[in-house]
Order: structure tokens, then C-alpha cells, then sequence
């Protein structure tokens, strides 16, 4: 046992410094130098949560691999040979070198799943973008790893279930009584279900987002956290290596017909004990590798508490408000504020110095920071859906003026910086998996043209731009009336659009006509060419989109309300009443866009339920579990503070709305 | 529906009482099976039956199936799904030998652990306070809930396919609408708007939320924040932790004790208390969910209640007359190392007593059903169960205590709370903020709910009493029916 013991503690030293070399010139590219340095601390304890999520995977190989021995040699006749096969066959040499082939293959699958995680999930919003995705380069080198490690724990199964398996060739004599070297069919048909079983992981890994990291909402310990997980794990690919191994079989039936062998025939195929070590083998695989990716899940969203303030100043770095308003990888980001959420519901003491005052000076630097930071989310949150709205509104088209005054009406005068639209995006290609957004802000993420996916020509944006348009209306397209009130929506506005956005790359046509004629023919080439990847628009898409990443803000409400909450009995300086009515407009401002963005189709359709999966689909459901916070958030600031609101400063909608509150009438 | 009472000068609304007469409510008696009969017998191949046995019964529908039809099955398959049926039978009754709840029909089974004492025949089977707001939810024998709210003349009736056999209601704190039920087979989340003028909501306003073996679902309670929902079966040795707005659970499993009956989140949110069928209890803690067992000598634990800093946790066992105290002196987010008491200690002895009083001898005593504690911590009402003997008739009754927390925890006899002749309490429940002092729910066994106040003034209230003056002194105790009795048990502090 030791002597695994030292093995894991080297291969996570060889995985730590694989991390370094690897995370070094990505930083040095995107942020400053002094920046790296400083966020090498984070940086340093978060990989090396990742390289024990790995050990532990290395670690649980032995018991794994004596279970798929006694499970692949079953013979229920003779118990006590089997037994003393198993036993014999464990501390056999061959055992030993396979047991090191899957350390590295559990090594280098928990170093892809360090390379492909994500916090922000990539949503497609159609097939084509989806096949975009598949297509992607990034994603064949991932493919074809998985090929690769595929066969190699099939070769290792092989070996391990012995018998026909054992040898790649075997002796033959040929007609003319020549001995030869055959090549054993029955090894090529394990290796290839491998690489086929590998394959289909990495597509399937794509197409569930496999890659997306979420955080739980009931904190438990990692090992409890295991052992509830790990039944679904063994269901999951059980399942999964029954339906890879039945597609492979069809596949192989079809397109194996090379040889002479009786595994030719369907009835060659049908042998029962084959499609038994077929399965057997595709689960220990699958098994192998959810483990790895199941225990990197749970290392890396484990609670990591940030110090509020330091006093030393080269630890300044570390504390949570520079951690939280600094430039930071996605995931640090992510911590923080799952930290400071806690934080403000659990802990009297980190609370008091979230609201204490800076000792020279007295000012309230730690509040300052957090509510600067959680406020400018849920603006950009807020701004994010009004624009989604207006584009819907307007039918995919660029906005006018009318759209502007709308949004006049919908929010007050102190929040109108809030609302200043953006450059209207007209083409909106959902990133792909593979702009993993290590740096900057995650939420321009869903919405960032992506520039490396194969569709960016500009030719064929000009295509797909209305096609990939993340709205509902966009699956009816066809319908002539919605084409028909395109004309009269264009020619009202295009004086003002010409004046507006000179930027955008569509040259407004004043004539109704050529507009009409250009509409048509443009609806004929999508009817001609892309009818069929139209017609599949995925529906709500376009809402997930739009909040993948909103579990930061579910953070910044949580610990906003909370910290107010708690501001009543326990901030001695008053340091938050001087930000209480921009909270609590930019909480309202937000549920007015959430509701408003809830009566879109769509929009408030749930998803289906799969249980029996390693697809995380919690990121399908943010959305009612933003709404379901954003009013409880509300309640917790209002029931605290009840009558006292009224004399606090806002507009005289805002106190309108609030006065709802209070009467437990939203 | 509420009388406005003008009482020293203060205008005060207390809810008028309301009556479900039992004659009313039809129960629901039909099940999803029983239609069967009144349709003519119609012949099916066997691959037909066999599916359709599977799909409404499962294995062992089809294994029935199977060995029933032996005319038209090969003699193996009849007689082995005949054996592997028996074995079955013979695993499910030594498994029902071990945890001998299991045996139990769904309704039996929530009758047993429910809080309503005699669930089964009572008009009212759940009743809820909306905890921030004066309007309350009920669920009746007919299986559909009614929401009464003072400032609204709408009383809205829920109706739902799979609500049946409502054990438990309650409201989600800091949040208007929404409306948790546990039913038969799932649980619900409504969600009623509080300014729709509509009086049959549509289902399309209820979540159903469900977990395969997780029926029936006995007990619910909200996270006082309002972030989550826990619920309970005696079927299932998980409890669930909902998150109700994702519609996701996460299964919290201990294996002991074969099941979770009961639940009470406390007060401050830092703990949650799960009874189990068997003589074991466990008190979670809901930062990291982990638990603390606490096995009980005699039975089950059969209710429990917090006191409001969350600090104290009183709870009854079965088969026992007595009230235990627990104490969890740790501060809530500070995980310590201390765990908390060793052991419970008896707070109040309510065995049997007689009482000399002007209308002949009254004996009270004997069994708990269910305790409540107001939200201030003042009073403790105790619902006693009674019993109905062929030499003493026993009748159920509410005990109420007078209880202080600090400097040390005291209980005081305080009085009893009786209704009408030839009716008994089944069901009970506090105000969740009275302003004058308490305010008790008590639903009858006639289908009479009625509203007990007790006026006094709160210390804590005039410590520290937000905005405007505190109210206005009242009589110190005046319960409904009885006038102050001397003490009938031996106290312990």
C-alpha cells in the first residue's frame, strides 16, 4: 500500500508541475506580470486541490480494478477457482503494469478535465452552433486523446480478462499449411469498442457540457459528498457503456467487414459472453473516468474562505474585496463570491470586518469594494436582459428610438447609467466551449462574437446572423407575416439608426423596396439551405444563454441582502445605509427586467429532468433560481427594516414597488 | 370572516373562527385502479397484460401477471416467476419484520406519524400560518386546500390530481405566494398570488416535486431563510433538501432508525430535527449537514418544537408522559468542537392527575400528540392525547405553560384549553407574530377552528420594542375556557 502511496504523492507532483508550465504564459498574456505574481497564491492552492482530486482517482484505482476482475471472471460453477484466479491474477506482473498504464490515463484525463472545466457553461442555441463546437480543433485533439486513452484501458481490460482476449495475434496455418501470424479479431473488438466508447465520452462531453463545474447549495463534506455520488456514478455508466456498446456494435457490423471471422455475422456478434466483457469493459472505463471527473467537480467547488482584511500589507492581495473587484480567473472569482455569501450568513465575525472602517483614514474600504462589485454585477446583469428584450421586441432587428424611451419608462432617473445600451450585437454566437474565459469579466462570455468558431466569415454571418439570433421567434421565421412587418419596422427607424450606429456593419437601406426584395431573397436562401438546421432551433436556448453564468449573481444577492440584514443590529459606523438605495434600486430595477424577461416563450418552460446522468444540468434552471433569490432577497431587506424604508431616499416608483413589499403583496 | 374587536382604545383584529362541518367534505375514496371494475372485462394477448402490468405495477405486477396466465405461458416461466414472486414476498416481510412501519398502507402510515391527532377521520388535516402576513392556509378531508386572508375577500381554493392525503402545509418565509403541501406521492409548491382575484388557482401554479421512494411525504419545513425545503417519509431513509426554485434535491442519507417522520427546522435556521420510526432521533446541522444521533430509550420521538434564539429544543417521546429538554449552547456559523448536551434532561412530567373542580373530578395527563411554542418564547401549549378507556374517559386537551428561557429555563403551568362538549383538539398552532402577547389555533375534531389569545406584555417586547409604544398592559392570563389551575406536576428547572 505504501508503495502506492509514494506513487500517488509523485504523480501529483509531475501533474503540479505539468500545471505550472502549462498555466504560466496564459497569464503572462492576459494579465500583467505583477498581477501573476500576486494571484499565484490562489493559483498555487487551487491546483493543488485539483492534483489531489487526481490522487484520490489513483488512490480508488486498485479496489476498481479488483472489482472488474471479479466481476469480468465470473463463474458462479466453481467459486473457489475463481477466487484464487482473481487473487493470483492481482499481484501478477501484468496486473502491475496495467494498474500503471491507467495511472497515467487517470492522470492525463484529470489533466483534461483541469483544461476543459468551465464555471460558465457554453449553451448552443442552435445545431449549427452546436456542430460548431463539435468541429471544433480544440475539441478533435480532445476526441482524439480520448480515442487513444480508450484503447489503452481496453488493452489493459484485455490483458486483465485474459483468454481469447489476451494476444493482439495468434499462430495460424494458411491453406497452402504455411504458419502464420492471425490477427485476433476478439482483442481488436475490445480495443476498437475502446476507442469508440472514448469517442462517444468526449462527444457526449460536448454536447451535455460534461465540462461545466457547478457549485452546490447544500455545503456538505467532500467525502460525504462522495459516497452520495457514487451510485449515481456506477448507474451512470453502466447505462452509458450499454448504449456506447450497442451503437458500436452497429457500427462495427457495418463497417468491420474486412475479414473472414465468424465475429462477421450477426450471430457472431450476439455471443452473449462477448457483449458481457463489451459492457464490462465500457463501464470500468466510463468508471475510471467520471471518478476522475467527478472527484476534480468536488476539490474544485470545495468552500475556500477568504480573509476580509489583512493586516500586513503584502497579504492585502488575498483578501476577498481585492479578490472580488480584481481582474481574476473565472473560477477565483466564482469562490470569492460563494465565500462572501456564506460569509454574511454565517459568521458575526467576518461580518463586523466587512463593516469596520480603515484605521487610518476611517473609511469603509472592505464595504465599499463588495457592494461596488456585487452592484456592478447585477447591473450588467439587468442591462444584459433589457437588451435581450429589445432584441425579441424588435424582432432580431437593430433598436430605435421608441425602444429607447421604453426603457425610459421602465427605469428611473438613478438608474439610467445602468441602462445606457451597448452596441447592439446583432450576431450573437454563443462562445464556444472552448474560450474558457480564465480572464476578465464572465459576463460578456454568452455574448462575445466568437471569433475563433469556423462561421465567422463575414459572408456567412451575414447568413447566420438572423439564424443563430438566440430568440424564439426565430423557430417561425418562416411565417410571411413576421417577414411582412419587417419592412415597416426598418424604414421607421432607419433615419435615427443611421445617425446612431455608424458602427454597425449592416449598411441601412432607405428604400422599403430593395429591403422587401433583399428580405425575400434572403428568406428563400434560408429556406433553400438551412431549412432543416432552422427548423431545430433549440427552444429556451436563448434564456440559459442568458444566464449561464448567473450564479455570481445568486452570490452577490445573497450576500447583499445578508450583510444588510445583518447591517441593522451589527454596523456600529452606519457605513451601509449610505449604500442602501442603490441596492435596493438596482434589486428592483433587476426584478423588474427578470419578470418582464419571464413572459418571453419560452422563458419560464422547464427543462427535462435527467437523473441519470454526469451531465450537471443545474445551469438549465439558474434562471428561476435567480428569480426565486432575487425575491427573497427583496423580503429579507424589507422584513428587516419595515417601516423604516420609507425613509430612505428613491424614487417615488421605487417606493411604490417597495411599499408592495412590505405588504406581502409581490 | 374577522370580527374587529376595539379593545382599549386599539382597533384589533382577531380572526373569526370557521367550521368545516365533517358532513361537508366528501374524503376522496377513489384510487387510480379502482376504475377498472366498472368497465367490461376485455381480452388482451398476454404481451399486452404483461406491459400493462408492468407499467402499473412494476415487477411484480408483471411477475403476477405471468404466473397467473399460466395457460398460456410455458409451465417454467409460470412456475419460476411464480417462486422468484414468493421470494420477493418472503424479502419484503422480513425486511417489514425489521421496521415494522413498512407493513403500513400510505395512509395508515402518514395517520401514525402525522401531528394531528387522529388524522384520519379530521375535517381539518393541516393547518399554516403565513409566517410575515395574518392569512393562513388549511387542508381538509376533501383533499383541497383554502387560503383565508383578512385583507382579501377571495378565499382561494387549491385543488390539485396529485394532492392526496395532505399531511403537512406550510408557507416559505421572506416570500408571499408560495405554498409547500405534502401529499400521498409528492410534494407540492404552490404558488398563490396574493392579488389575484382568481378562487381556483389552475395546477399549472404548483410545482410537483418527486423523488422515486420518497412517498409518503409525512413532514415538511422551509429553512427560515427561505432557501430551502426539507421533507420526510418513513418510506425513505433519505431526507431531502429541496431547492425548490431548480426543482433539485439533494438526498441526505442515514440508514438508522428506517425512515425520517418528523421535522422542525429551528428558528435561526442553525439546526433541523429528524424524528425516525424507530426509538432515534437525529438533530442535523445545516451548515455543513451533519447529524448528531440521539437514541431514545423508550420510542419514537413524536414532536418536537425550538425556542425562538434556537437554542433550546424540547421534544416528547412515544409511550412516555414526559417533556425533555436539549440545549445547543454553540453559536450558530462557529463550528465547534463541543457537542453540544450529553443527554436530555425532563423538563415537565405530565402523567395522570385528577382534579377537584365545582363540575365533578377532571383527569388530565397521560400521552403527548404535539407541542408548539409561541414565537416569543412565552407560552408552551401541549396537545395531550387522551384516551377514551372503558372505566375512565380521559378526553384529548391542550395544556398551556407559562415558559422563560433565561436566566434559567422555567416552565409554569398556565392552564388548559378545552372546546365544546364532545369535542376534542386535534390540531394546533401559534400565530407567528400577534402583537399583544400569543395567539393559539386550535382545530376541533368537529370541523371548528378557533383562535385562543393570551394578552401579556413580552419582556423582551418592552426591552427592546421597534417603533412606536409598546401595547398596552393587559390582564396577565386569561385562557378561553378555564380559569387558572394550581400546579398538577412536579417541576424540574
Amino acid at each position: 500500500m505504501w508503495q502506492s502511496v509514494r506513487k500517488h504523492c509523485h504523480f501529483s507532483c509531475v501533474l503540479l508541475i505539468c500545471l505550472k508550465s502549462h498555466m504560466k504564459p496564459r497569464k503572462v498574456k492576459l494579465v500583467s506580470v505583477n498581477t501573476s505574481v500576486r494571484l499565484s497564491y490562489h493559483n498555487t492552492g487551487y491546483n493543488i486541490k485539483a492534483a489531489a482530486s487526481v490522487a484520490w482517482a489513483v488512490l480508488l484505482l486498485p479496489p476498481s480494478i479488483a472489482v472488474f476482475v471479479i466481476i469480468s471472471r465470473v463463474s458462479l460453477l466453481h467459486p473457489i477457482q475463481w477466487i484464487s484466479e482473481c487473487v493470483s491474477l492481482l499481484t501478477s506482473a501484468t496486473a502491475i503494469f496495467s494498474f500503471i498504464l491507467l495511472c497515467g490515463v487517470v492522470l492525463i484525463v484529470g489533466f483534461l478535465n483541469l483544461e476543459y472545466y468551465t464555471v460558465i457553461p457554453s449553451i448552443a442555441c442552435s445545431k449549427i452552433a452546436l456542430l460548431g463546437q463539435l468541429l471544433h480543433p480544440r475539441q478533435f485533439v480532445s476526441s482524439l486523446v480520448h480515442c487513444i486513452l480508450g484503447v489503452i484501458v481496453a488493452w489493459c481490460c484485455a490483458v486483465t480478462i485474459g483468454g481469447r482476449y489476451q494476444t493482439l495475434g495468434y499462430p495460424c496455418t494458411q491453406a497452402d499449411g504455411s504458419p502464420q501470424l492471425c490477427l485476433n479479431e476478439y482483442q481488436v473488438i475490445l480495443l476498437l469498442a475502446g476507442a469508440f466508447v472514448g469517442y462517444c465520452h468526449s462527444v457526449l462531453g460536448v454536447i451535455h457540457n460534461m465540462n461545466y463545474v457547478s457549485f452546490h447549495t447544500v455545503q456538505q463534506y467532500k467525502y460525504l459528498r462522495f459516497k452520495g455520488s457514487l451510485p449515481l456514478v456506477v448507474k451512470c455508466s453502466a447505462i452509458q457503456a450499454l448504449y456506447s456498446v450497442r451503437n458500436y456494435l452497429v457500427v462495427y457490423f457495418f463497417l468491420g467487414k474486412c475479414s473472414l471471422h465468424p465475429l462477421d455475422t450477426i450471430a457472431g456478434l450476439l455471443d452473449f459472453s462477448l457483449l458481457y466483457h463489451l459492457w464490462i469493459s465500457g463501464t470500468f472505463l466510463l468508471f475510471t473516468w467520471y471518478i476522475t471527473l467527478l472527484l476534480f467537480r468536488i476539490f474544485v467547488t470545495e468552500v475556500y474562505s477568504f480573509p476580509v482584511q489583512s493586516s500586513f500589507t503584502e497579504d492585502v492581495h488575498q483578501c476577498l474585496p481585492k479578490v472580488l473587484t480584481g481582474q481574476q480567473p473565472a473560477i477565483l472569482k466564482f469562490l470569492a463570491l460563494h465565500d462572501l455569501a456564506l460569509l454574511s450568513q454565517h459568521s458575526p465575525s467576518r461580518r463586523s470586518e466587512v463593516f469596520s472602517l480603515s484605521q487610518p483614514g476611517g473609511h469603509p474600504h472592505n464595504w465599499n469594494a463588495i457592494s461596488q462589485e456585487c452592484l456592478s454585477l447585477l447591473a450588467d446583469l439587468t442591462q444584459r436582459l433589457v437588451a435581450h428584450h429589445d432584441t425579441v421586441a424588435t424582432n432580431g432587428r437593430a433598436k430605435s428610438l421608441s425602444t429607447g424611451s421604453d426603457k425610459k419608462s421602465l427605469s428611473s432617473e438613478s438608474t439610467e447609467d445602468v441602462m445606457t445600451p451597448r452596441p447592439s450585437v446583432l450576431i450573437k454566437t454563443p462562445a464556444s466551449v472552448f474560450l474558457r474565459s480564465s480572464v476578465g469579466s464572465p459576463l460578456t462570455v454568452p455574448f462575445t462574437p466568437d471569433l475563433d468558431s469556423p462561421f465567422s466569415s463575414p459572408a456567412l454571418r451575414r447568413l447566420a446572423g438572423p439564424v443563430e439570433q438566440c430568440s424564439p421567434w426565430h423557430g417561425t421565421v418562416q411565417s410571411p407575416h413576421i417577414m411582412r412587418r419587417g419592412p415597416k419596422l426598418w424604414s421607421t427607424s432607419t433615419g435615427e439608426r443611421g445617425l446612431q450606429n455608424k458602427t454597425e456593419h449592416v449598411i441601412p437601406i432607405v428604400d422599403p423596396c430593395a429591403i422587401w426584395a433583399n428580405e425575400c431573397q434572403m428568406f428563400q436562401i434560408m429556406t433553400c439551405n438551412c431549412s432543416m438546421l432552422i427548423s431545430q432551433l433549440l427552444p429556451e436556448a436563448s434564456s440559459q444563454a442568458l444566464f449561464a453564468d448567473t450564479q455570481s449573481h445568486i452570490w452577490a444577492l445573497e450576500g447583499l441582502s445578508y450583510l444588510v440584514k445583518a447591517s441593522f443590529s451589527e454596523d456600529q459606523f452606519g457605513v451601509v445605509q449610505t449604500t442602501l438605495p442603490s441596492i435596493l434600486s438596482s434589486m428592483l430595477v433587476l426584478q423588474e427586467a427578470v419578470d418582464r424577461h419571464f413572459k418571453l416563450p419560452h422563458a419560464s418552460s422547464k427543462p427535462v429532468r435527467s437523473t441519470s446522468s454526469m451531465e450537471d444540468s443545474s445551469y438549465k434552471t439558474l434562471r428561476f433560481a435567480l428569480r426565486a433569490t432575487l425575491k427573497t432577497a427583496i423580503y429579507r431587506i424589507t422584513t428587516t427594516f419595515g417601516e423604516h424604508l420609507n425613509a430612505v431616499q428613491m424614487s417615488a416608483e421605487h417606493q411604490k414597488r417597495l411599499q408592495q413589499f412590505l405588504e406581502y403583496k409581490e | 370572516i374577522f370580527k374587529h374587536e376595539v379593545f382599549d382604545n386599539q382597533p384589533f383584529v382577531i380572526p373569526l373562527s370557521l367550521y368545516f362541518p365533517r358532513e361537508s367534505l366528501k374524503p376522496h375514496s377513489r384510487t387510480e385502479s379502482s376504475s377498472k371494475a366498472a368497465f367490461l372485462d376485455h381480452c388482451e394477448t398476454l404481451w399486452m397484460r404483461s406491459a400493462a402490468a408492468w407499467r402499473d405495477a412494476g415487477l411484480t405486477g408483471l411477475l403476477n401477471e405471468i404466473a397467473n396466465s399460466s395457460a398460456e405461458v410455458p409451465k417454467w416461466l409460470s412456475v419460476s416467476s411464480g417462486c422468484v414472486l414468493a421470494l420477493l414476498q418472503r424479502i419484503s416481510s422480513f425486511h417489514g419484520s425489521l421496521f415494522p412501519h413498512l407493513t403500513l398502507s400510505s395512509e395508515d402510515m402518514i395517520a401514525e406519524f402525522s401531528q394531528v391527532l387522529k388524522w384520519s377521520d379530521c375535517a381539518v388535516r393541516a393547518f399554516a400560518w403565513h409566517p410575515h402576513t395574518d392569512k393562513f392556509a388549511v387542508a381538509l378531508l376533501d383533499d383541497s386546500i383554502k387560503i383565508y386572508n383578512p385583507k382579501s375577500a377571495t378565499a382561494p381554493t387549491l385543488k390539485h390530481r396529485l394532492q392526496r392525503s395532505v399531511a403537512a402545509v406550510q408557507w416559505k418565509p421572506l416570500c408571499a405566494s408560495a405554498l409547500a403541501v405534502a401529499c400521498q406521492n409528492c410534494l407540492l409548491v404552490w404558488h398563490v398570488d396574493p392579488c389575484s382575484l382568481s378562487t381556483r388557482p389552475s395546477s399549472g401554479c404548483a410545482q410537483v416535486l418527486s423523488h422515486p421512494g420518497h412517498s409518503p411525504v409525512t413532514s415538511i419545513a422551509w429553512s427560515p431563510s427561505g432557501s430551502f425545503l426539507v421533507s420526510a417519509s418513513p418510506m425513505d431513509t433519505n431526507m431531502m433538501v429541496w431547492d425548490v426554485a431548480a426543482e433539485s434535491c439533494v438526498p441526505l442519507q442515514r440508514v438508522g432508525g428506517g425512515g425520517v417522520t418528523f421535522l422542525s427546522w429551528s428558528p435561526d435556521g442553525s439546526h433541523v430535527l429528524a424524528s425516525t420510526p424507530a426509538a432515534l432521533f437525529r438533530v442535523w446541522e445545516t451548515r455543513m449537514w451533519t447529524c448528531e444521533r440521539w437514541p431514545c430509550l423508550k420510542g419514537r420521538c413524536q414532536s418536537g418544537c425550538w425556542s425562538p434564539d434556537g437554542s433550546r429544543l424540547l421534544f416528547t417521546v412515544q409511550g412516555e408522559t414526559v417533556i425533555y429538554a436539549l440545549t445547543f449552547t454553540d453559536t450558530p456559523g462557529i463550528p465547534s468542537n463541543t457537542k453540544g448536551p450529553k443527554a436530555a434532561a425532563v423538563v415537565a412530567d405530565l402523567s395522570e392527575t385528577t382534579f377537584n373542580t365545582p363540575g365533578g373530578d377532571i383527569v388530565v395527563g397521560g400521552e403527548i400528540q404535539s407541542l408548539a411554542w409561541d414565537p416569543r418564547g412565552e407560552r408552551l401549549a401541549v396537545l395531550l392525547k387522551g384516551q377514551e378507556h372503558f372505566s375512565l374517559d380521559r378526553p384529548a386537551m391542550i395544556a398551556v405553560f407559562k415558559t422563560r428561557t433565561s436566566p434559567i429555563f422555567e416552565l409554569l403551568p398556565c392552564g388548559f384549553v378545552q372546546g365544546e362538549p364532545g369535542t376534542e383538539p386535534r390540531l394546533m398552532q401559534f400565530h407567528p407574530n400577534f402583537q399583544h402577547g400569543a395567539l393559539l389555533t386550535v382545530c376541533w375534531s368537529n370541523g371548528r377552528i378557533t383562535h385562543v389569545p393570551f394578552y401579556f406584555l413580552s419582556a423582551g417586547m418592552a426591552r427592546h420594542g421597534l417603533g412606536g409604544s409598546p401595547p398596552q398592559p393587559r390582564p396577565e392570563e386569561r385562557p378561553a375556557d378555564y380559569i387558572n389551575q394550581t400546579l398538577y406536576t412536579e417541576l424540574t428547572t
